[in-house]
């Protein structure tokens, strides 16, 4: 019988080599459950789940939804404005209003690094992290690596590039951790201002020339650029962006091999991506969808086994 | 700790035809009927009974699958061990059709309730029966008992009941421990 080693997820970074082994055998359980004819199961009939998301999200709080109620918990969810709430005692007040209705885990989407990590030194319930900042986003790097998995049959010795907007991007760094901690090579690219300071410290390689980096790589991720945390300009036009690092088909043809595309979404058509190659052969961006929830299920499913 | 043999080898034979014998007496063909073997332990006795009903009575058409109920479990989070899953397999609808569910102890008779919610997932059967290797008796929980038996062992709470599989242990055999 095993465990995870942590009583929340946080990130990735507080995860271990064993604890995504049995994430991705747990998930590949549930995988098989989500494709039947009824897609439920009832073991977490006695957990209540609240979705706290202070930032706007569909997919994610969609996944955390469905996978919630296929395993059968009920579920609670609570949107705030961003402007609504402040970091520090309102937070913690605000999800312990919640918690006094006896609920058992919480699943938070907050603009603010880290706030994750607070409220687990103040608060009783496991707590998951559906994106703090531009801090992480352990269940997307999660489902990435699984769907790395899925379609090459490891993520050990696979090489992986992360394009795109590096510097604001929590998928980004937790990707980082998760694909480095199961022995793939991660190489980052995208212009120089989007790309961290110290990245190399995480043992990644840089390259600022795109098609050199899909030369090297088995798998690209394709990000998207956030300007919804941008306050100064980091590249001169969108345009000159799509063009330097915006993903195409006579791009991808032009190379000797075949790779695989992925993309956490939303994706922005004709911007780092253009349809024909996220919809192409090549693209399991909605097999990353589907596995989303698969992962999701896992992680609730091996916390909940913690709850007393 | 001390064993005993409940089952010797050519026992385990000897039950496992007279279990397909009736198996074949009362489904015939096997077009309507799917066999399911309950994971982890119920597997064995299902390929087994499959293997002998294919070979040695010329059945050809069996659908075999199997079944985990670790998500179906009411003992969830209750002595605070996470419950790993095993693999189900069941690549066919079970709509109208004969279940039968095949596990190789039957003792309290949890996981075959389990298993009575599990399989719903997979449609809605004609029928569902029971096949156990062994039944326990005088330790139910709940109102369930199999079809067909292999052999009924009286055995008290704290004494065990070890089926040994030439697959899995190296040897045919069904141990009491105590």
């Amino acid at each position: 019988m095993s465990q995870l080693s942590v009583p929340h997820l946080l990130g990735i970074k507080y995860l271990n080599k064993k604890d995504i082994q049995l994430i991705f055998e747990t998930a590949d359980h549930f995988k098989e459950v989500i494709n039947r004819p009824i897609k439920k199961v009832p073991s977490l009939r006695d957990i209540t789940i609240a979705n706290i998301f202070f930032e706007n999200s569909t997919r994610t709080k969609l996944s955390f939804e469905l996978a919630e109620k296929r395993l059968s918990a009920d579920v609670l969810n609570f949107s705030a404005a961003q402007s609504s709430v402040k970091k520090g005692e309102t937070l913690i007040d605000t999800v312990n209003n919640i918690l006094s209705m006896k609920v058992d885990m919480v699943v938070m989407r907050h603009p603010d690094p880290g706030a994750g990590v607070l409220l687990s030194k103040h608060i009783k319930a496991s707590i998951i992290n559906a994106g703090d900042g531009a801090h992480e986003h352990p269940t997307q790097a999660l489902l990435d690596s699984y769907s790395i998995r899925e379609k090459l049959g490891d993520v050990g010795g696979k090489k992986v590039v992360i394009v795109g907007d590096i510097l604001h991007s929590r998928v980004a760094l937790s990707n980082i951790y998760a694909l480095k901690l199961q022995g793939a090579e991660v190489k980052v690219c995208g212009p120089k201002t989007l790309l961290p300071k110290y990245i190399e410290s995480l043992g990644v390689g840089v390259e600022t020339n795109l098609k050199k980096a899909l030369e090297w790589c088995d798998v690209a991720n394709m990000l998207r650029v956030q300007n919804e945390r941008m306050d100064i300009s980091y590249f001169p036009s969108t345009r000159e962006y799509t063009q330097l690092y915006g993903l195409n088909k006579p791009l991808l043809d032009s190379l000797n091999k075949e790779i695989v595309i992925m993309h956490p979404g939303p994706i922005n058509r004709g911007v780092e991506i253009t349809s024909e190659v996220a919809d192409s052969e090549q693209s399991i961006i909605l097999n990353q969808v589907e596995n989303g929830v698969a992962v999701r299920m896992a992680v609730i499913y091996l916390l909940a086994s913690n709850i007393k | 700790m001390s064993q005993k043999v409940l089952l010797s080898e050519k026992e385990i034979h000897i039950i496992l035809h007279r279990l397909a014998c009736q198996l074949l007496e009362r489904h015939l063909d096997f077009s309507e009927t799917v066999l399911i073997g309950l994971q982890p332990r119920g597997i064995f006795l299902a390929q087994r009974l499959s293997q002998i009903l294919k070979k040695d009575y010329q059945v050809s058409n069996i659908s075999l699958g199997f079944l985990d109920i670790t998500f179906f479990r009411d003992d969830f989070r209750r002595d605070g061990k996470t419950l790993t899953a095993n693999k189900t397999q069941i690549d066919f609808l079970v709509d109208n059709k004969n279940v039968v569910l095949i596990d190789d102890v039957l003792y309290t008779g949890r996981s075959i309730r389990a298993a009575l919610t599990a399989i719903q997932s997979f449609g809605r059967p004609k029928e569902i029966e029971l096949l156990t290797l062994i039944d326990r008796r005088f330790s139910r929980h709940l109102p369930i008992q199999p079809n067909y038996r292999g052999r009924q062992v009286d055995v008290i709470m704290e004494e065990k009941v070890k089926v040994c599989w030439k697959e899995q242990e190296g040897e045919d055999r069904v141990y009491l421990i105590n």
